[in-house]
């Protein structure tokens, strides 16, 4: 039974497929949405890539964990400030341009892990409820520091942030070439993650969010899991944070508040905490709901019911479905229960 | 007491231990020597502080004095994670399972302190990744097969039956490869006839793994058949320490045990 | 020259205490819910926020602020402490009730979300620019002590504060009420066997703590005289960290973390830069996590409701 070496080593050079023509796939996607689509509507698309980051990072943390953070957006503030600053500092100027677009995400997410650990190492060790409260601070304090830093626009907002050229020698215009690098991004978080959470080390972070009394006495270092989703996490948060940058080319300190922490947390809720597919689904919808249809019912009644909408929901939700859309449910899972159902019936 | 020099590996020495709650003592001067394969009760009526102590050993609780070592190292700056590592275990008396997860991730989470491959490997799907996660799927597998739950394994552990949960318990702190095992109330709410088999399920295991128990039980009938040594608390403190008949017809244990148990 | 710092610092101080009862009146609350159902009840910001436009209505709808006035004041602190109490009563009944046994981290999402409902549909119903609060007292000099203005706004914050702050003391203490939300805080399962109300109780505790929250709004909007809808936000935060640094549970820990952290502030934008008042709070927050996480008070004198 035992696994070999060299059936591992297979594996191993399996796993890569997957993610690779994932990617390989949605490149082709934007090639198809750049002709179908126009600029809004792409606009919108980049948008829910982020938030898509955004969502399942947070689910790590939050739905997987047990750990509730009510500072994401303050992760992803850092993250697009860092992504913005180093894109538009004259020492990277020369370097060639899809891989600096490729790669700023990583130094966004290195910053906010960063940050994450700073937060996460002292609140963490503490009862539930004041993590909330601390990383609730956290995000106000990185957007009062922005505010007041004029070198990164201050209050006025960074304007003119670039992105990457478009590549037309391989038929991508700007747009796809934004959401090739967006969307490898994405598909490089939901796979982490994923992998992450199936997978033996993965089910600590499960064990912490369950009991945490029980998993210390079964050897789980209850603390250092929890630091390490949540930087896992930031570091996510800060990937999205780019990918935002570079999509809407216009950061402001208002931006980052704590509504936009309650947005991703709506998304994790309505999707289901602890359901990766939940997240992408939510974060999908929570991102075209307010354009396309919200946008219509406030040109009718002359008010934003936006976050009424969502703050009802959020409510609704808790007493009544407690576990989201999906639960702790991922597609796979509802693909495997159906072929069960169908082979049973037929 | 028992006189008779014992020349086994001490595993557990706990001396003069005292928890304190506010203006209650509910452990006061604790003291043990478990030697390596020993089987040791440890009895007393409800409330006597006989979770407590578990909790005391197994480092939930830090004691207000005293002192726990294991294995010769002082178990107090430890976190309770940290003396897992150094071979004690324990299950709990309210039963503490991971409720949300399958049967078989309750045993490898508890394995995972031995498996030797990294976030890092897990992330990219390393060879590394899929030979230790073979491994300690294969090993839980193991375990589950000893307690009959093989067949259970990709249920939820919170769906179980509650004997089941509650040897799922013991098979999941099995999993952390001990030296000793701390049961506490194994048998709380079963009936008699699996009671019985539990016993000698524990009996069989402590041969097996070559493991040394200390075990709480409430009914001191129960333990009588299976225990070398028992220990008797009563109000915080050990009125009596012997062999079985020793204990049974210690007058203290007699008044103080069962007199407590009439009343109830 | 050195008579003048002086007198500046004793006015400052002043200006610290009074902003700093107000905190305390509201961090009260939390530390009241927190007490009984370990919970940090998000909503109470605005049920504050709520408290100061019932008092602007009732203001506006009887005409007070032509007749301004301790009657006048009255007036508008029932209006403030009746929407209060009800609101919060509601609050709880129907969103928190439903979910008693619920994971905590449930309960805390669903207090997130009747924060927000507040805060938005408030917007829609209040209008989102902000109002002006009636002048229902003159901000006047009363007297001059050693050239330090003691003023009248300052003396009705403190007077009202003080006065507030006794009755819950004697209220807890001295009543059946009292002993009762002290019992369920301690334990609410023992206090359920021994024939005491939970429900009951729980609804008694956010009336008390929903009321002094509407206290606080008038006062602020006394200080302040701009309300609007987000009004809560910030210094629901703020509150919530008094409540925590005296130690959350703790009664007479809320009103020394208010205080503390009232003059904190006013010395902070006195002697040292206004741009980081804000986040002064936070910074204190997380020094007391660090450093004393059961706050000021909280394992001396853990005098729990």
């Amino acid at each position: 039974m035992t696994l070999t070496d060299r059936s591992a080593r297979i594996r191993f050079l399996k796993s890569l497929l997957s993610p690779t023509l994932t990617i390989l796939g949605m490149i082709g996607v934007g090639i198809a949405l750049d002709i179908i689509t126009n600029a809004y509507v792409q606009f919108v698309i980049l948008l829910m890539i982020a938030n898509t980051v955004m969502a399942t990072s947070l689910n790590l943390v939050s739905g997987f964990t047990g750990q509730f953070s009510l500072g994401h957006a303050g992760f992803m503030a850092v993250g697009a400030y860092v992504s913005a600053w180093l894109a538009m500092h004259p020492a990277l100027a020369g370097a060639p341009d899809l891989l600096k677009y490729l790669l700023l995400p990583i130094a966004s997410g290195l910053a906010a892990a960063a940050a994450g650990y700073i937060v996460g190492l002292p609140s963490l060790r503490l009862r539930g409820d004041y993590l909330a409260i601390v990383t609730l601070g956290f995000g106000e304090i990185i957007r009062v520091v922005i505010l007041n830093s004029p070198a990164i626009g201050g209050a006025r907002g960074l304007y003119g942030i670039p992105s990457a050229m478009p590549l037309e020698e391989i038929g991508l215009s700007a747009f796809s070439t934004q959401f090739a690098i967006s969307s490898a991004w994405c598909v490089i978080t939901v796979f982490t993650l994923w992998r992450l959470v199936h997978s033996a080390r993965g089910r600590a972070f499960l064990s912490v969010r369950e009991d945490e009394i029980a998993a210390e006495a079964m050897g789980i270092n209850v603390t250092q899991t929890k630091v390490r989703a949540f930087v896992i996490s930031s570091f996510f948060a800060g990937v999205g944070g780019a990918l935002f940058a570079h999509s809407v080319k216009y950061l402001n300190p208002a931006t980052f508040t704590f509504t936009k922490s309650v947005d991703f947390i709506i998304m994790i809720v309505l999707g289901g905490m602890g359901s990766f597919s939940g997240s992408i689904i939510a974060a999908a919808v929570i991102t075209i709901l307010p354009e396309m249809v919200l946008r219509e019912l406030q040109s009718i009644t002359g008010v934003d019911l936006r976050m009424v909408i969502y703050s009802l929901l959020l409510i609704l939700f808790m007493i009544l479905r407690p576990s989201g859309i999906l639960g702790t449910l991922e597609i796979p899972d509802l693909l495997k229960r159906f072929k069960r159902k169908a082979v049973q019936n037929g | 007491m028992a006189e008779r020099q014992d020349h086994r590996e001490v595993l557990l020495h706990a001396e003069d231990v005292v928890m304190q709650f506010g203006g209650l003592r509910a452990v006061d001067g604790f003291k043990l020597t478990l030697h390596q394969g020993e089987l040791v009760g440890l009895i007393g009526p409800n409330g006597a502080g006989k979770t407590t102590c578990f909790n005391c050993l197994t480092g939930v609780y830090k004691p207000t004095s005293g002192r726990v070592l294991i294995r010769g190292i002082d178990t107090k700056p430890l976190k309770p994670y940290q003396i897992s590592a150094l071979g004690m275990t324990r299950t709990f008396q309210n039963i503490r399972l991971f409720r949300e997860m399958n049967v078989i991730d309750n045993v490898i989470v508890a394995g995972l302190q031995h498996a030797r491959h990294t976030d890092f490997d897990s992330i990219f799907r390393t060879p590394r990744h899929y030979v230790e996660e073979a491994r300690l799927r294969e090993r839980a597998m193991e375990l589950l097969a000893i307690f009959d739950l093989k067949e259970k394994y990709d249920l939820k552990a919170g769906s179980l039956p509650y004997g089941d949960q509650r040897r799922l318990e013991i098979v999941r702190a099995l999993a952390t490869e001990p030296r000793m095992i701390l049961l506490d109330e194994p048998a709380a709410g079963m009936n008699n006839k699996e009671t019985e088999d539990l016993m000698h399920l524990i009996s069989k295991i402590k041969r097996d793994f070559n493991l040394t128990v200390l075990l709480i039980e409430h009914d001191m009938r129960l333990v009588m058949g299976i225990c070398e040594r028992i220990l008797v608390l009563d109000h915080g403190i050990l009125i009596a320490e012997g062999t079985p008949s020793q204990i049974q017809n210690d007058p203290k244990v007699i008044t103080a045990y069962l007199g407590a148990e009439e009343q109830a | 020259m050195e008579s003048s710092s002086s007198q500046e610092f004793i006015q400052h101080l002043i200006n610290g205490i009074s902003l700093g009862s107000i905190y305390a009146l509201i961090a009260l609350g939390y530390t009241m819910v927190y007490g009984i159902l370990q919970l940090i009840n998000f909503a109470h910001s605005e049920v504050y926020m709520v408290g100061a436009f019932a008092a602007f209505y009732a203001s506006r709808s009887l005409g007070l602020d032509q007749h301004p006035g301790v009657g006048a004041l009255i007036v508008i602190l029932a209006a403030a402490v009746a929407a209060c109490s009800i609101l919060g009563v509601t609050i709880e009944r129907l969103a928190y009730r439903p979910l008693r046994k619920s994971p905590k981290l449930n309960i805390l999402i669903t207090a997130i979300g009747v924060s927000l409902l507040l805060q938005f549909s408030g917007q829609i119903i209040f209008g989102a620019d902000p109002k002006l609060f009636p002048e229902v007292i003159k901000d006047v000099v009363l007297f001059e002590i050693g050239g330090v203005d003691v003023r009248s706004m300052d003396v009705t914050i403190l007077v009202i504060g003080t006065l507030f702050m006794t009755g819950l003391h004697f209220l807890v203490h001295h009543t059946k009420m009292g002993t009762a939300m002290r019992a369920v805080s301690s334990n609410g399962g023992v206090a359920a066997l021994m024939g005491i109300n939970v429900d009951r109780v729980i609804s008694f505790t956010f009336i008390i703590g929903s009321s002094l929250a509407g206290v606080g709004a008038v006062l602020v909007g006394l200080k302040y005289p701009k309300i609007d809808p987000l009004m809560g936000t910030l210094i629901g935060i703020k509150a919530f960290v008094a409540a925590v640094l005296g130690g959350i549970g703790s009664l007479p820990g809320a009103m020394l973390g208010g205080v503390l952290l009232g003059l904190c502030e006013e010395m902070v934008v006195a002697y040292f830069s206004s741009t980081y008042r804000d986040a002064l709070a936070f910074g204190i927050l997380i020094l007391i996590l660090l450093f004393k996480p059961a706050g000021l008070l909280g394992s001396l004198q853990r005098e729990k409701v």
